[in-house]
């Protein structure tokens, strides 16, 4: 049985079946991204003044990754223009770059997150807080009565400050440069290492650090999971599904379009991530 | 929609992020930062927001015999 509406369009709605279908979706796909920029923006105009962070994420990097993606959204379109001028060959070569931007994205996301992961604040006992990027952890850390032991010694590459100058807080300044402004000197950036037993905390920047880098994880985990489910989805198309073009080429025409359509909004999605946790 | 409309839809935002983040770079720079990298990034970016209407006004004229919708 033949199904209907797979290229030609429907009277009632003036469009083919995927096309209805991915649309549909991608509304249900506002609501759930709406829903997580309300939850941002009001855990935003809801914290204390100046508490906020700022300047915690590299922007050079992201803005790399928009590049990318940006790019991605070119060739996805005009892969699909390719189809419509009947030239299968260039669509071939123009979706891989197409992947290939895929996979640059979320290696770059994912340099981001082990950046964030290794990247740690240590509480000291006497009052001051290291901050900085893991280096090594020394000593320690087997298995005692089931419970993981930690290390002696954790070996950071960062700056030292007192912890009141962190708590003043001021809006709109990276930490550094904020810390520096208020101990009125250059904090030297060096390798400590800290002896486990004189901390009092010791955490990465992970989701669990503070309001911020949670919100950020769960929309950028989200966001580079979409990522991910796209790629797959114009890789099938475009490697084991080609197959379609030679028996079907306006259905696939058709196919391409619509992976086209989720891949501009997963990339308009990020246009509007960027600004909001990059630079505001 | 089709995917030429949603693509002049996404070019216009990608063009309004791009300037939004060359005055972003070149405020940081002028205000607080003075790091050469944000400078460049902003004259970067505002010379991609020149780019991205060049590229606008040729990807109209190469898909001018498909549909909107």
């Amino acid at each position: 049985m033949e199904i209907p509406f797979t290229t030609l369009p429907r009277r009632d709605t003036g469009l083919y079946n995927a096309k209805l279908g991915i649309w549909l979706f991608l509304a249900s796909e506002v609501m759930l991204f709406g829903a997580l920029f309300s939850s941002y923006i009001l855990l935003r105009v809801g914290a204390m003044p100046g508490a906020w962070p700022h300047g915690i994420l590299n922007v050079p990097v992201g803005t790399v990754n928009t590049l990318v993606l940006i790019c991605s959204s070119v060739t996805v379109v005009l892969g699909w223009a390719a189809l419509k001028a009947n030239d299968f060959a260039k669509y071939r070569k123009i979706q891989l770059v197409t992947i290939a931007c895929a996979g640059m994205f979320v290696c770059i996301k994912s340099y981001e997150y082990y950046d964030k992961f290794t990247h740690y604040e240590v509480v000291m006992k006497d009052g001051r807080v290291i901050d900085g990027h893991l280096v090594a952890k020394e000593g320690g850390g087997g298995v005692v009565d089931g419970r993981r032991q930690p290390p002696e010694f954790i070996v950071l590459h960062g700056v030292e400050f007192a912890a009141e100058l962190k708590a003043a807080g001021m809006a709109k300044v990276p930490l550094i440069e904020r810390l520096e402004k208020q101990s009125g000197h250059h904090l030297e950036h060096k390798e400590f290492r800290i002896p486990w037993a004189e901390t009092k905390r010791v955490q990465n920047y992970g989701p669990w650090h503070n309001t911020y880098l949670a919100i950020y994880f769960t929309l950028t985990g989200l966001h580079a999971l979409h990522v991910i489910g796209g790629a797959l989805v114009i890789g099938w198309i475009w490697g084991p599904g080609a197959a379609m073009w030679k028996t079907d080429p306006e259905r696939y025409t058709n196919r391409v379009e619509v992976s086209g359509l989720f891949w501009h909004f997963v990339d308009l999605v990020w246009i509007f991530l960027f600004p909001i946790l990059y630079l505001l | 929609m089709s995917l030429k409309s949603f693509h002049v839809v996404f070019i216009v935002s990608a063009f309004l992020l791009s300037m939004f983040l060359g005055g972003w770079c070149i405020y940081e720079y002028f205000t607080h930062s003075r790091r050469v990298i944000d400078l460049l990034l902003g004259l970067v970016s505002l010379a991609g927001a020149v780019g991205l209407v060049v590229y606008g006004r040729y990807f109209l004229k190469k898909l001018k015999n498909i549909d909107y919708f």
